[in-house]
């Protein structure tokens, strides 16, 4: 077994997979990886199952140490990333050695960032799943010192690259018509369209706030509503009629009215849109999305054909000189060891 | 704007209505109702009895089913078909309530501070506090939905007069095992945590036990809970049983 020591970890951190299944009408919302396409993202660069455990992280990142040879690789929101003090490539697969040091952070836009594991974190599944429910305190929570057990993993690929898409910035998400949608006006409905919305300080897994400018948006009866289920994406309006994006740890059901539901391919768009990232919504009529959704087989599919060596680039080379340029010729250095 | 009329429709129940792009609500009542909480049970029963290729999961809650499923491997079209045929089939809100439920006991205290709000709720319900305990305990709870904690059960109906409204002031906290009421309805605490409804006794009942691999929730809806009064001393005692001192049966 090998381990992965953290060193150092920011607050926010927790163990994802795809979470937990099936316990829906038992009060049990599935959980799993805020940003579900960063956990595909690292199986294709890792060649794994997408249910392989990784680590998610906040924008203060980590410091981590390995005690035998591992593949990682860096997913979701960009953090700076270097080993032993050179700067590693993101959405990328790398080797990290023991003695080395791997430093993540700070972020550069987004919220919600992964290092996953060869052959993915192995801490004891709890109901079907390793993913930590920070609001139920279900699974590990990692800290500072946490030791966490690694499948020994030594082969399949590394240094590998995966095209991802920008989605760390806000910008227009689609939203579907959903169950309450006809409980707003039509004037309320042109105007949730028409605002642009800023993602508040307040957020975690279970989900984030939205400010706007003008009238809260409510229905006439606002507190009629019999609780109904509910899904991730869903936007639910408080009672003063503020927005909120519901994320994987959200309450099962509730009662306050939903104008919309963010469509899956979207959502991590929505989810990594950080305090005050811009967000915009669209309605998108239910045929089209329908015909627009790929499932999440069908996305690490793609990724996986999307995955191809890491060049590395000359510009993040800390030591030029130490590489070998073309055979048998070393970069020319001046006497003090620096490039000419 | 590229919505569809029919979006914004909102029929009169039973209506069935997307939920995000991967679930349909299929909801029997727009208010709290025995009937409607039956049929959304009877419901979800029915659809899994279908096991249909592509369902990935099933839930009920007060008044509506909920289907969630892969729309790469059934289309929401299709689903929407197979879902008003059910049902169209037969009067769900006449519906028995599905087989395969639990009658749980719980054993509760009523006395001292496990119910420091007993005597508050007997006065606004009109009995006295023994009459309070003995109609709480009178008959099996059936469990309308799960929400707020895992396994947290919204247990009723109690009587008409027991239509107690919450409390304007929520209480801060109240611990794991609590029992509280409102609307003529019981739930008994999953978790600890703050509620506008009153607690009347405390039990020791884990509802939510992650590390049981056989039954790490206990209650699924539908389910039946029968609290059995017992005194503060009896209740520590049975702290120590297994399930601390609660049972289970099959219904029929």
């Amino acid at each position: 077994m090998t381990t992965l020591t953290i060193k150092k970890i920011g607050p926010g951190a927790s163990i994802q997979d795809l979470g937990r299944r099936g316990l829906l009408a038992q009060g049990l919302s599935r959980g799993g990886a805020a940003d579900r396409l960063a956990l595909l993202e690292g199986a294709a660069l890792l060649d794994q199952s997408p249910d392989c455990a990784a680590l998610e992280m906040t924008a203060m990142g980590g410091t981590f140490n390995v005690d035998a040879p591992s593949r990682i690789a860096l997913t979701g929101a960009p953090l700076r990333a270097q080993i032993d003090g050179e700067s590693v490539t993101w959405h990328a697969s790398h080797r990290l050695k023991p003695g080395q040091t791997l430093t993540l952070g700070p972020g550069k836009g987004g919220v919600w960032s992964y290092l996953h594991l060869g052959g993915g974190i192995q801490t004891d599944p709890i109901m079907g799943s390793r993913a930590t429910h920070l609001s139920l305190k279900l699974g590990l929570i990692p800290e500072t010192g946490t030791e966490l057990p690694l499948k020994d993993d030594q082969s399949g690929p590394v240094e590998r690259v995966v095209d991802v898409a920008d989605r760390f910035k806000g910008g227009q998400v689609r939203v579907l018509a959903s169950t309450h949608t006809a409980l707003f006006s039509q004037d309320d409905i042109d105007r949730f369209e028409t605002t642009t919305f800023t993602r508040d300080q307040r957020g975690n897994r279970q989900g984030v706030r939205l400010n706007h400018d003008g009238a809260p948006f409510a229905i006439a009866d606002q507190l009629g509503i019999v609780s109904e289920v509910i899904v991730p994406g869903d936007i639910q309006m408080t009672g003063e009629g503020t927005p909120y994006i519901l994320l994987p740890e959200c309450q099962t059901t509730g009662g306050y009215p939903r104008i919309g539901s963010v469509l899956p391919d979207d959502l991590p768009k929505a989810a990594q849109a950080a305090a005050g990232a811009e967000l915009t919504f669209r309605f998108i009529d239910r045929d089209q999305a329908t015909d627009l959704h790929k499932s999440e087989d069908d996305l690490l599919k793609a990724l996986k054909k999307s995955v191809r060596p890491l060049v590395r680039d000359p510009r993040e080379m800390r030591d030029l000189g130490s590489y070998q340029l073309i055979s048998g010729v070393t970069a020319g250095t001046n006497e003090k060891g620096e490039l000419a | 704007m590229p919505l569809a009329a029919s979006s914004f429709e909102r029929p009169d129940p039973p209506r069935l209505t997307p939920l995000g792009l991967d679930g349909m609500l299929v909801t029997f009542g727009d208010a709290m109702d025995d009937a409607a909480n039956r049929a959304a049970l009877a419901f979800r029963a029915a659809i899994d009895a279908e096991n249909w290729q592509g369902v990935t999961e099933t839930a009920s809650s007060l008044c509506s089913a909920f289907v969630s499923f892969e729309p790469g491997q059934l289309s929401p079209s299709d689903l929407q078909a197979r879902l008003r045929e059910i049902l169209a089939d037969r009067d769900w809100l006449a519906e028995d309530l599905p087989a395969n439920r639990t009658l749980w006991t719980i054993p509760a205290s009523f006395e001292g501070d496990h119910a420091p709000q007993l005597a508050d709720a007997a006065e606004l319900a009109g009995v006295s506090v023994e009459q309070a305990v003995k109609q709480i305990c009178a008959e099996p709870l059936r469990a309308y939905a799960l929400g707020y904690a895992p396994g947290q059960a919204y247990l009723g109906a109690l009587p008409e007069h027991w239509d107690l409204a919450r409390q304007k002031d929520l209480t801060p906290t109240v611990k794991e095992g609590a029992v509280v009421t409102a609307v003529r309805q019981v739930i008994v605490f999953a978790t600890s945590g703050p509620t506008g409804w009153r607690q009347i006794g405390m039990s020791r009942f884990k509802a939510f036990r992650p590390d049981d691999p056989d039954r790490p929730i206990a209650l699924a809806p539908g389910d039946e809970v029968q609290l059995r009064p017992v005194s503060r001393d009896e209740l520590d005692r049975l702290a120590a049983e297994p399930l601390a001192g609660a049972t289970a049966e099959d219904i029929r």
